[in-house]
């Protein structure tokens, strides 16, 4: 999986997820301010990544996540 | 009729004294019933002295109001009392009662014994504790001493943790309370009521939701979100596996009743409608053991379950304990 097709897998799981528009994913975008993406919304979108991409996310590596593009970085290491 | 059934239908209405350790015993569900203190406590109520909002609340539990007060004998000798009320069964034909409770009124005697002075049985009584997963694994238990020969055995579900909880710590006080639910079971000729069924234990999570001896619930909530709704998921699934059962074929599904998030997560992965859903969460708070019961007491009154209607209950507690069941409506 390439980065392009693995932040179409990324914004299909936020846009369901935290039910915005894949217009408002964008890598600048943060989840509190402009996604309105509470604590539990981040927790159920984790929930989703670790689901799609088969990896698994420790709740201290969310610490300091604010951002789409710092979530998908996060992912992608993982992924490898 | 033939002699076995005409020996099971004497002793379905017979005493207590002499189980029958027989084979292929089917079972029913014959009362249920609820209790819940009087004291309503709400989001504004929490309002007024810690810094939270209904809003937060609301958002991020489902949770509107809940009931705090009365005993874990108190509540569960109600419950008890209206489920045998409804089963036409008096404490003398009673054969086993399990109360599942985290909470008990005193270190010793067991509450059940409590309950027993109350209603004045004395057939064998115990406490379970299997945390918030409680209810279904006295269930589990109590049927199986039932396919061992019991006629009559009632299952009750109750905690009291507005005595366990910081009342100043809006974390976790506005998210647990009080109430007690109860299910009466019999033996019968016909099928078992029990389908399917799970139990099990993710110790992984012992030090995301603990208590101490006279101490307070503390809870680390968003990890125990996650495995709370994995747990919930695959219990459910496995009981409805060994039910060989799939969703679809659930009229009802009764979830731990902790939080509303947790709920639609897991009913969404297990492809079951909001309409086919038992909440009374918003109303009640978490009760621990008493959650399940106190939901699916209200949908059985509310005639939302018929007669042979497949239920599915599921919930997970402090362990993470986790225990689920497919029960076939009966009355």
């Amino acid at each position: 999986m390439n980065q392009e097709e693995a932040f179409e897998t990324f914004k299909s799981c936020a846009v369901e997820v935290l039910q915005v528009t894949p217009e408002q994913v964008v890598k600048d975008a943060r989840f509190a301010d402009d996604l309105d993406a509470d604590s539990l919304d981040l927790v159920e979108l984790v929930m989703a990544l670790e689901e799609n991409f088969n990896i698994t996310v420790d709740e201290s590596e969310l610490e300091g996540v604010e951002t789409v593009g710092q979530a998908f970085d996060l992912v992608i290491g993982k992924v490898g | 009729m033939s002699t076995v059934e005409k020996e099971i239908r004497k002793r379905t209405v017979g005493s207590s004294s002499s189980p029958n350790y027989g084979i292929g015993r089917g079972s029913s569900i014959i009362g249920w019933g609820s209790s819940l203190p009087d004291l309503v406590v709400t989001n504004a109520d929490f309002e007024q002295r810690l810094d939270t909002t209904d809003e937060w609340i609301t958002e991020r539990t489902g949770i509107k109001e809940r009931r705090w007060g009365g005993t874990t004998c108190s509540l569960a000798t109600a419950a008890a009392r209206s489920a045998m009320e409804m089963g036409g069964i008096t404490a003398d034909q009673l054969d086993l009662v399990i109360l599942s409770t985290a909470t008990s009124d005193q270190t010793v005697p067991a509450t059940s014994a409590l309950i027993a002075g109350e209603l004045g049985y004395s057939c064998g009584t115990f406490d379970l504790d299997a945390a918030c997963a409680g209810f279904t694994y006295a269930f589990v238990v109590g049927h199986s001493m039932l396919q061992s020969g019991l006629n009559n055995v009632l299952i009750i579900g109750c905690d009291t943790l507005s005595n366990i909880i910081d009342k100043q710590d809006r974390s976790t006080a506005v998210l647990f309370a009080d109430g007690a639910g109860a299910l009466l079971i019999q033996a019968t000729t016909g099928e078992s009521c029990l389908r399917g069924w799970d139990l099990g234990i993710d110790t992984s999570a012992l030090h995301l939701l603990w208590c101490e001896k006279q101490g307070f619930i503390t809870m680390e909530g968003k990890e125990v979100f996650r495995k709370a709704v994995r747990a919930t998921i695959e219990s459910a699934n496995s009981a409805l596996e060994q039910s060989k059962l799939t969703s679809s074929d659930i009229a009802l599904f009764v979830p731990h009743q902790a939080n509303k998030r947790i709920i639609d997560a897991a009913a969404q992965r297990l492809n079951i409608p909001e309409d086919r859903l038992a909440i009374v969460l918003d109303r009640t708070g978490n009760t621990s053991s008493a959650s399940i019961p106190l939901a699916l007491c209200e949908a059985a009154d509310q005639g939302r379950i018929s007669k042979g209607d497949n239920v599915l209950l599921a919930g997970f507690g402090a362990g993470m304990t986790w225990a689920s069941m497919v029960v076939r409506w009966g009355k």
